[in-house]
């Protein structure tokens, strides 16, 4: 839906639509070139309190397809066009509500057609293009450091 | 009756306009004497300046209050809406101890409020004081600690905790100035500061505007500790160094969610000695693992200014050699690891960060650090979480950590036996709901978990060990242990046994911004659903209302005695240090 138009705009009437049309896409895995796997734990090569450094591995990945498996955080908005791979479900915040913060290692993924919301705890397998950097998201601010592009999901 | 309810209506109206105006500090503020503080009234609607008055004891208020006050014509919300007009006055400073009546009119809105400003002992009582803070600390967590850490043979207790032998105690309130509940940031700005606030506030008071940052101020104990003393002061965490704890030491926000301003404002006072997580809002935002949105590197800024850098335990060991006197300790990117996973199961993120230290290892430097300063020292150190773990009903961490808590009240203790000239304050910020029922015992008949629960005669006693006296159990997942649940929930399961793959996560959020039950515990043997009595945008149990219990030792402790607000807990701690003595004057 991102590629087509923008995420506002649209009528209570199309997102209902394509929430329906949505339900039927997500169920055929793409048949694509096999991609490689990249899992939450090969992400950064080194952690400290001075930062995170991505992994050999992602740094070799940037620009290639990869398939990662994680749970979709809810979104932050019904017509936002990405969501947020993360490698539990989330639970955020065990303390208060104006202090939650994303777990540091996550991935926003872009999808290439509208789909729906998988209720929560539910294991995802996700394939699109690895992109690593800095990007903030133009329409809600959002900043990210890794990006699958062209998405496609379905259940693990 | 009719009647009668209708000359209620009628009275809650006259009210409600005679009393339009807010004045902060709010109605019964408790004030040190000599303290800045913001000084702002809040009209209901819009008021000409010429009409506005406001007399202190009678006298104009400038002459009470050092200087005049900046008229706004229009406050306006973010929808730009008119919210009325504001008097405002930045660091006002009453100068004599005393009680006042403030009398605020413009057109038909008048308010009249009182403050009880006081002094302090003349001369100190304490050189030093330690301010130990479980966050979350309740009575069941003190009853599980002993429990679990030193046994109970026929009904008594087979030792003690370092907490039990405290000489005085008080009982807490905890509210907020805006709800009967309450939070981390309130509750720990109220010790901080003697003034009381609103729910995610921090040394301020919640005004009605949008702006987070522009909020009434009041001092916190830092600026108090630095405008009169030479003293040290330090802050040691195992939360995020800016989460609303430490944060309430030295911070201004009407936000606790502001940590990235948070973070920054440790740089106003300088603590000397800074230890805890939370190192993603010092690192600019182009460094992979930030969460600051600006390119403000803070770990330069404090390196700049003299102070050792530490990122974990060995590190930590070197900075406390250091001749700057100062320490910055960010060992985390986010919240430390808890005890039971950083010392026993490795679970969590200790993959991560295999090297952070404990809350003893911190609290040990701190003081070693702390107390080469001749003139004394201020150091507040939280046991985050015996809260961060009640939050998701994990209580075998929670216990753990209540247990290491205890273990720095004994080294205060220790310290405070060769240097008596310091006031030891152990408490906690607020409660949880959370009580011991008893035992689970896996040797009783059955596969129901509930059949297991052992309550009154058939509790018996549990049968943890601690073989190598180290006060920690030697495991937690035994056959008969503590059954300890919380009274308040979100839909979750309920397994009856101990996390050891990593802490509890009972409930996970779906599309609609609900929590739903996390099912990734769903087939532990056992595990039974328990429907949620929270409304459904709540994650997990929240904090009680109850009372806590706060005890304390040493020259100053004989303040904290029956029941007192949360606020006049600073007020035992500015008379310790002689704060408001007519030598601070």
């Amino acid at each position: 839906m991102g590629k087509i138009r923008s995420g506002y705009g649209f009528s209570r009437r199309d997102v209902l639509a394509m929430m329906c049309l949505s339900s039927i896409l997500p169920a055929a895995k793409p048949a694509l070139a096999a991609p490689t796997q990249l899992g939450f734990d090969e992400l950064y090569g080194k952690i400290s309190p001075l930062g995170l450094e991505f992994s050999d591995k992602v740094k070799s990945l940037d620009g290639q397809d990869v398939e990662m498996s994680g749970f979709m955080a809810p979104p932050l908005k019904a017509e936002a066009k990405f969501f947020v791979l993360t490698e539990i479900p989330m639970s955020i915040c065990p303390f208060c509500s104006t202090d939650a913060d994303w777990p540091d290692n996550i991935i926003v993924i872009y999808l290439d057609e509208a789909q729906t919301f998988v209720q929560p705890g539910v294991r995802i397998a996700v394939a699109g293009k690895l992109e690593v950097g800095s990007w903030t998201d133009q329409e809600t601010g959002f900043l990210s450091r890794l990006r699958l592009r062209n998405a496609s999901y379905w259940v693990a | 009756m009719r009647k009668l309810l209708t000359a209620l209506a009628a009275a809650t109206m006259l009210a409600g306009a005679a009393d339009a105006a807010t004045v902060y500090p709010l109605d019964r503020a408790t004030i040190l004497v000599g303290s800045p503080f913001d000084f702002k009234v809040e009209f209901d609607g819009v008021v000409k300046q010429e009409d506005v008055k406001v007399t202190i004891n009678g006298e104009d208020a400038k002459s009470v209050l050092g200087a005049d006050f900046d008229f706004v014509a229009e406050e306006k919300d973010k929808e730009g809406k008119s919210l009325g007009s504001a008097v405002i006055l930045r660091a006002a400073k009453v100068a004599k101890a005393g009680a006042y009546k403030v009398e605020v009119s413009a057109g038909d809105e008048t308010k009249t409020v009182t403050w009880d400003v006081f002094g302090t002992s003349a001369t100190p009582k304490a050189k030093n004081i330690i301010f130990l803070l479980g966050d979350g600390l309740s009575v069941a967590h003190r009853t599980g600690a002993r429990l679990m850490s030193k046994g109970m043979t026929e009904g008594k207790a087979n030792g003690r905790l370092f907490m039990d032998d405290l000489d005085h105690m008080a009982f807490i309130g905890t509210s907020a100035t805006n709800a009967v509940a309450t939070d981390s940031a309130n509750t720990m700005s109220a010790y901080m500061t003697g003034h009381k606030t609103a729910i995610n506030a921090l040394g301020v008071y919640a005004d009605r505007t949008t702006d987070s940052l522009d909020d009434p101020r009041v001092e916190n104990i830092a600026e108090a500790v630095r405008r009169l003393t030479k003293k040290s002061i330090g802050v040691v965490s195992t939360a995020e160094i800016e989460d609303a704890t430490p944060a309430a030491v030295i911070a201004h926000t009407r936000k606790r969610g502001d940590k990235a301003d948070i973070a920054a404002m440790f740089l106003d006072t300088k603590p000397d000695v800074i230890l805890g997580g939370g190192s993603a809002y010092f690192l600019s935002k182009d460094v992979a693992g930030s969460k600051r949105k600006d390119d403000k590197d803070l770990i330069k800024a404090f390196k700049d200014d003299g102070y050792a850098l530490a990122t974990d335990k060995t590190e930590l060991a070197s900075a406390a050699g250091t001749n700057s006197g100062k320490i910055l300790g960010l060992f985390h990117t986010g919240n430390m690891d808890v005890t039971l996973d950083r010392e026993f199961l490795k679970k969590g993120t200790v993959g991560k960060f295999p090297n952070q230290p404990g809350l003893m290892d911190m609290t040990k430097v701190a003081l070693e650090q702390l107390s080469k300063n001749p003139e004394g020292f201020f150091l507040m150190v939280e046991g985050a979480s015996v809260d961060k773990m009640s939050h998701p009903m994990d209580w075998e961490r929670a216990l753990v950590e209540t247990i290491e808590f205890d273990q720095v009240v004994g080294m205060a203790r220790e310290f405070a036996a060769t240097n008596p000239d310091t006031l030891i304050v152990v408490t906690g910020d607020h409660s949880h709901g959370v009580s011991i029922i008893g035992t689970i015992d896996d040797e009783k008949p059955g596969t129901e978990m509930r059949e297991k629960v052992g309550v009154y005669a058939d509790a018996g006693f549990p049968n943890y060990e601690d073989k190598n006296g180290d006060g920690f159990p030697d495991k937690v997942d035994v056959t008969r242990r503590l059954a300890i649940f919380a009274n308040n929930h979100p839909d979750y399961y309920e397994t009856f046994r101990p996390k050891m793959d990593g802490p509890f996560e009972p409930a996970i959020e779906n599309e609609k911004k609900e929590y739903v039950a996390n099912p990734a515990y769903k087939d532990v043997p056992g595990a039974v659903l328990r429907e949620g009595n929270l409304p459904r945008n709540a994650d997990t149990a929240v904090h009680a209302v109850d009372d806590v219990v706060l005890q304390a030792t040493g020259p100053g402790a004989e303040g904290f005695k029956g029941y007192m607000e949360e606020s006049d807990v600073y007020r035992v701690l500015a008379d310790a240090f002689a704060l408001g003595g007519d030598e601070n004057m």
